[in-house]
């Protein structure tokens, strides 16, 4: 029930919602996690997927472009490239593989465009004009986009680079607050700026 | 046992047939329990339970095979891949939808009582008097009265918090204290009730989740992580609850890996003598003998056993003498409502995950209210903040988002309503006997709709919520409805429903079959009509008080 992740404690199924939440159904919105209009990938498509380390070295830059070491360590060491690929080969349609796969290509086109280099050898500031620049692309496609559209190549990076940092150990542990058994509720606690956020 | 013989036979280990299980045993009776699934084992099989969300490979979500293998779960949220194990195969298990219809199985020890809600509310006298007074359907053969007793057994044993409200239309039980709610909550209850001059009440949901010691579970440790079981049995299921009293009475023999194909039965005695049973792995075929059979198997499938019972006599199954053997399926409709977000609380968070909302009574069609429709529902939902999902519009990516995220966000409150579904003769199961499952059994083709006044009630269901949402200073409140396909609320009920009359109805006052009278239904699958409220706690008190008739009877020599 993603939809009823907006209710926010629907009990049983606010308790599975928390797939969705881990899943950010609101963010990994794309379809990949909705039944609507799902259809099966190409099974050998799939498995034919091979990213090399190269593609995961790549992706960890990428996610660390979005997500980069501030006082809690960043997306990189979270190994949110390797989450990428699985999710990419083992959750997305065959179509959504295609733009995937595509993107990386046209991330890396734009890099040598803008800054004369791969994007792995490009400066951390480089790397972050670039994204931001994507990213705006990306968000004025979406503006228009109609429900039936692809989705952007760096949407789907972004969405996962989000969901792959925030459910890893170091995301939940160290940029979050985990407690895996709290013993207790406490509806109305104090909160001050700058108080991370549950994990879960 | 000696030739397979027992006192009874329970079909299904869900929450009825735990609860079946449970009164006959430490009745004195000889019980075999029998479950079509694997076994379970309490805490042990938990195998998920205390994991964190990264040691799931896809943090939880589904992948294409999963989507390939579970066309039905894939529907909704219940396809995940943490609990992935508690649902049906569905290809070994197949159904045919004449009509959409999103049936959500769990076939193993326990069955749904490890993946349920656990949100456990009473009927009302109202309720049981409603279809007598709409003039619908058939009147419920019992009244509150019959019943009040057996909630309060069911509830001391269960251990269900909540709050006394004193609420005519839900009525108040043996509760244990009630979770809190949180601060918005708080506050929305309070303006709610002003606002409404106490016509409508928001009070903390009541859970079978226990907040204190009980019956030597260790009380609720706020994961909520219920779903994958809980390794402190702080809910009720038949694994922390019912079975483990059931099996320390000596008396209970639990069989997985049984499908019951049929119940048996001697015309000559008008009696059920026992069930044939199909060992799930060895295909072999093996009858188990009883002086009394109860029927747990889940409503469908408890139906289902009916249909292909007996059919030499009665070529539509046992119980369908009175026409209506698998009509009148009902479900709770939902999955619409309001949300919004709460402004002035940025001050305040939460600690632990409260595995629990809140709950708004029915308010709609009482007191001589008379709406386009009749019947009513009731919300659940609740407030809390947003994580590192939500849309960082002003931050595209970098370390400002980054720490954006790492905060909570906005205070948002939802409320989702379940309403009533009436029973109607033309929503149906039958048997496809074209369409057979991996053990060559025909299997269920389901035919049913909502209709009318379900639709109209789906209006007052968005607009109520919003109504109240912003009676309560909540900002930017939206009501939605996401479309609703019945099976969706996980609510099966009815397809054997009790009444006054063997023409009419399937099961009498006490769950026997009119037809076979040492056969009980006590699961969803009695339900006359359905109310708005969660319904399994009604099954555990039916089931209780269907055991003790069923045993005073055979004391007496009536069955």
């Amino acid at each position: 029930m993603i939809a009823a992740q907006k209710i926010n404690n629907m009990n049983r199924r606010q308790a599975l919602s928390r797939v969705s939440l881990i899943l950010g159904g609101a963010i990994v919105g794309a379809n990949i996690f909705l039944e609507g209009g799902c259809k099966p990938a190409d099974k050998k498509a799939a498995n034919g997927l091979d990213f090399s380390e190269q593609d995961i070295a790549y992706l960890d830059e990428i996610a660390d472009t979005i997500l980069p070491e501030t006082s809690t360590p960043g997306a990189k060491a979270a190994k949110v490239g390797a989450f990428m690929t699985v999710m990419v080969k083992d959750c997305y349609e065959e179509a959504d593989q295609k733009i995937f796969l595509d993107g990386m290509q046209k991330l890396n086109e734009a890099a040598r465009k803008k800054f004369d280099k791969d994007f792995v050898d490009g400066s951390p500031e480089q790397r972050h004009d670039l994204l931001v620049e994507i990213e705006n692309e990306q968000k004025e496609y979406n503006k228009n986009k109609k429900r039936e559209d692809p989705t952007h190549y760096f949407r789907m990076m972004k969405e996962l680079t989000l969901l792959g940092y925030f459910t890893s150990e170091i995301g939940a542990t160290q940029a979050l607050r985990y407690v895996e058994t709290p013993g207790r509720y406490d509806g109305c606690m104090p909160y001050k700026k700058g108080d991370k956020a549950w994990a879960i | 046992m000696a030739d397979n013989v027992y006192d009874a036979i329970v079909v299904g280990s869900g929450i009825s047939g735990g609860w079946a299980a449970k009164e006959l045993t430490e009745k004195g009776l000889k019980v075999i329990m029998l479950e079509r699934g694997e076994n379970i084992e309490h805490i042990k099989d938990y195998v998920n339970a205390t994991k964190g969300p990264w040691e799931f490979p896809h943090r939880g979500g589904r992948t294409q095979q999963m989507i390939r293998d579970y066309p039905v779960l894939k529907r909704d949220y219940p396809l995940n891949e943490m609990n992935l194990s508690y649902w049906t195969n569905e290809k070994d298990c197949p159904y045919v939808e004449v009509k959409r219809f999103d049936w959500y199985r769990g076939y193993h020890v326990g069955g749904r009582s490890l993946m349920w809600g656990r949100q456990s509310y009473r009927l009302s006298e109202m309720d049981f008097e409603a279809n007598a007074k709409d003039g619908i359907a058939v009147d419920w053969p019992i009244r509150y009265k019959d019943v009040a007793p057996w909630y309060d057994h069911v509830e001391r044993f269960a251990g269900i918090s909540g709050n006394k409200d004193g609420l005519p239309q839900l009525p108040d039980g043996q509760f244990l204290p009630p979770m809190e709610m949180n601060c918005v909550e708080k506050d929305v209850a309070a303006r709610i009730k002003t606002h409404f001059k106490g016509q409508r009440t928001m009070t903390i949901g009541r859970v079978a989740n226990i907040t204190a010691p009980h019956k030597g579970r260790t009380a609720c440790q706020y994961r909520s992580k219920c779903w994958l079981g809980c390794p402190f049995g702080a809910y009720f299921s038949t694994q922390s609850s019912t079975l483990p009293a059931a099996v320390a009475t000596g008396n209970l023999t639990l069989r997985p890996y049984s499908i019951v194909s049929k119940v048996l039965y001697d015309k000559d005695t008008k009696k059920a003598t026992g069930v044939e049973v199909i060992d799930a792995e060895t295909n072999n075929v093996i009858e188990y003998k009883a002086k009394v059979v109860f029927l747990c198997a889940s409503a469908l499938n408890s139906t289902w056993v009916l249909l292909n019972s007996a059919t030499d006599i009665w070529p539509g199954g046992m119980g369908s003498s009175s026409g209506e053997l698998g009509h009148n399926l009902m479900d709770h409709h939902f999955r619409c409502g309001a949300s919004g977000r709460a402004e002035g609380y940025e001050d305040k968070y939460y600690f632990g995950r409260r595995p629990n909302g809140i709950y708004i009574p029915r308010f709609r069609n009482l007191g001589g209210e008379k709406r386009d429709y009749i019947r009513g529902f009731g919300y659940q939902g609740g407030a809390s903040r947003q994580g590192w999902k939500r849309e960082v519009a002003e931050l595209s990516i970098g370390a400002g988002l980054k720490e954006a995220l790492t905060e909570p966000g906005d205070w948002t409150i939802g409320l989702g309503a379940f309403g009533e579904t009436l029973p109607y003769h033309e929503n149906k199961i039958t048997l496809d006997k074209n369409t057979k499952d991996k053990w060559g059994l025909p299997v269920l083709a389901i035919d049913c709709e909502i209709k009318e006044n379900e639709k109209k009630m789906r209006i007052d269901m968005m607009q109520d919520g919003k109504e109240m949402l912003e009676a309560a200073g909540i900002k930017d409140v939206k009501s939605f409805d996401n479309g609703y396909t019945m099976g969706m609320g996980i609510h099966e009920m009815g397809t054997a429903r009790m009444g006054r009359d063997p023409k009419t109805s399937v099961l009498n006052e006490h769950n026997q079959v009119w037809d076979a009278k040492n056969v009980f239904v006590t699961d969803g699958a009695c339900m006359t009509s359905a109310a708005c409220q969660n319904p399994s706690l009604t099954y555990m008190a039916l089931t209780a008080r269907a055991a003790d008739f069923a045993v005073s009877e055979l004391k007496k020599r009536n069955l």
